[in-house]
């Protein structure tokens, strides 16, 4: 965190603008969207619903391409996918058809390498998920589920982990102990991770930084310092500290959901595309 | 590019279109195996029903050319078995051969027709036709063009299967699960290997659908191609024991037939119950 900030950022969004194509219309999701996320740092990305936060994860992992700007990672712009990133998606995204070892064994199996076994097995320990790896997803609790991806997604050693609202349908007890349990990793790996979600609290608790985008289209609105040391512990959840700065944040999301929209703009619950 | 909005949704994935093999079943329900109870619930209805049969046959001095008794029934297939056997044979060369030739027409066809929308819409009419015409009404220009043998036979059943399985493989590669080829995707994935490891395998059991509906159409046409022309198969000892009045043997090769269909069910079932089993 202070390695200061002249140094090449891990990840660098720099005036990313993304435009969808749709059978209603051009749709600007982000507009010149600017964002450095320095090495071994945690930053959450919240905003109202629609805001291009997915869009700009999605790019950030290769997925996507930007319609205009650049996402360089190390200094080196991304085009594709990278070995390096590690994405961990909404609900789980296991394969249904295989167990929780072979769901593991999927990023090997396509990059064609063998399974790194020891660190699969210190993952899987991490995560509390010993002895499960012979069950199916459907066998498996929602947060196991996650557990289990979360492994998967870090069974490449990435540098980067970028996780799109991994724990939104989760309860919110197993989402506080998964909250932990990224906390744990990230001491264990100091991966830098990107993270997205609709809760507040979760961001506060997670990040170095959370970073507020604008209705859409998203750009970055505001941008906050969570000061706390870690391993925090969930009694800094109830601290004035956090209590005000889970209001302020609360209020420029509102302030951003409320701020009328171009009315050319279609919404986001109208544009839906199949691919 | 044009990239799609990421989108995720609510439900699960492949929603409205998930199958489970035990649907189509009137037997298999819940998780298929039965308990010792209901296996012998399921024998005491059929010796109910059979005997039932077989003492209203016998109390109402019905002739055995209009109904034979359930016990004649078994009697004749026992004792008519090695000269039904050979028939039973040639079906089963027609029926595989035939069914192997259209599943795998078929399948390849869904797989390659699923990867162009466009084209996939200017065709479906045209497979619609394929599996809605009763191929079995073709088998009577087959034999003119190709003779009595089993080539009319084998095309009639591949042409019957082959459409069938066409029609539901096709649903099972439409399935399209964007976050499930973005996560294959996002390792760099070729698209050779986002088939084999995404698409065939949400396909599969739609594919198992389409292969077991297949094989059953497959036997269907083949019995009555037999039953068209040339002198062997179980279709022609329908005909053959119908037009000397052997109604016990006539109803043993029905009974052949019967128990058939249900092999093909639960050995398509059984494939499922391995393979499928994540989607049930």
């Amino acid at each position: 965190m202070n390695a200061g900030e002249a140094t090449t950022p891990k990840l660098g969004v720099q005036a990313a603008t993304k435009i969808y194509h749709t059978a209603s219309g051009d749709l600007l999701a982000l507009d010149r969207c600017s964002l450095d996320v320095r090495a071994n740092e945690i930053v959450s990305i919240v905003g109202p619903s629609g805001c291009g936060k997915t869009t700009l994860l999605w790019s950030m992992s290769g997925l996507h391409s930007l319609t205009s700007g650049e996402i360089r990672l190390d200094g080196k712009a991304i085009t594709g996918p990278h070995p390096d990133i590690g994405i961990v998606f909404q609900e789980a995204n296991l394969l249904p058809w295989r167990n929780l070892d072979a769901n593991i064994r999927f990023p090997f199996e396509i990059k064609g390498e063998k399974p790194d076994r020891a660190w699969i097995a210190h993952l899987l320990n991490r995560v509390g998920l010993d002895g499960f790896g012979g069950k199916f997803p459907r066998e498996l609790s929602g947060g196991m589920q996650q557990r289990a991806a979360i492994v998967r997604a870090l069974a490449l050693k990435p540098s980067v982990l970028l996780m799109d609202e991994p724990f939104g349908a989760l309860d919110s007890f197993t989402r506080e102990e998964m909250n932990r349990l990224v906390e744990e990793i990230w001491l264990d790996t100091k991966t830098t991770i990107v993270f997205i979600t609709h809760s507040i609290e979760e961001a506060i608790f997670l990040s170095d930084r959370v970073v507020v985008l604008s209705a859409r289209p998203g750009k970055v609105a505001k941008e906050y310092r969570v000061p706390f040391a870690r391993p925090r512990s969930l009694e800094i959840m109830a601290t004035k500290e956090v209590f005000d700065l889970t209001n302020r944040i609360k209020m420029d999301i509102v302030g951003e959901r409320t701020r009328p929209k171009a009315p050319e703009r279609p919404s986001a619950e109208i544009v839906r595309i199949r691919p | 590019m044009s990239d799609a909005i990421p989108e995720f949704s609510k439900s699960k994935s492949g929603d409205g279109q998930d199958v489970s093999l035990s649907n189509l079943s009137a037997f298999a329900s819940g998780p298929g195996i039965k308990s010792g109870k209901e296996v012998a619930a399921i024998l005491a209805v059929a010796v109910i029903i059979i005997g039932g049969i077989e003492l209203a046959l016998r109390l109402f001095h019905v002739p055995l050319y209009i109904m034979p008794p359930p016990s004649s029934i078994g009697y004749a297939l026992f004792d008519e078995f090695p000269l039904i056997a050979p028939h039973l044979g040639y079906t089963l060369v027609e029926l595989v051969s035939g069914f192997a030739i259209g599943a795998v027409i078929g399948l390849v066809l869904s797989a390659v027709i699923t990867q162009f929308p466009f084209a996939e819409k200017i065709v479906a009419p045209y497979i619609l036709l394929l599996v809605t015409t009763p191929m079995l009404a073709l088998v009577p220009l087959l034999i003119l063009r190709f003779g009595f043998g089993y080539t009319p036979r084998i095309i009639a059943v591949a042409l019957a299967a082959g459409p069938m399985v066409m029609i539901n493989a096709a649903t099972g590669f439409r399935r399209v699960d964007s976050a499930k080829i973005a996560l294959a995707r996002s390792y760099g994935a070729s698209t050779l290997q986002i088939f084999w490891k995404i698409r065939a395998p949400m396909a599969l059991p739609m594919i198992l659908v389409g292969l077991m509906i297949g094989a059953i159409f497959g036997l269907l046409t083949a019995v009555g191609a037999e039953m068209v022309g040339g002198g062997f198969g179980l279709g022609n000892r329908l005909t053959t024991y119908s037009s000397m009045i052997q109604m016990p043997q006539f109803f043993a090769v029905v009974l052949i037939l019967s128990m058939l269909g249900i092999l093909i069910y639960v050995l398509f079932f059984l494939i499922g119950k391995k393979w499928a089993s994540w989607e049930a």
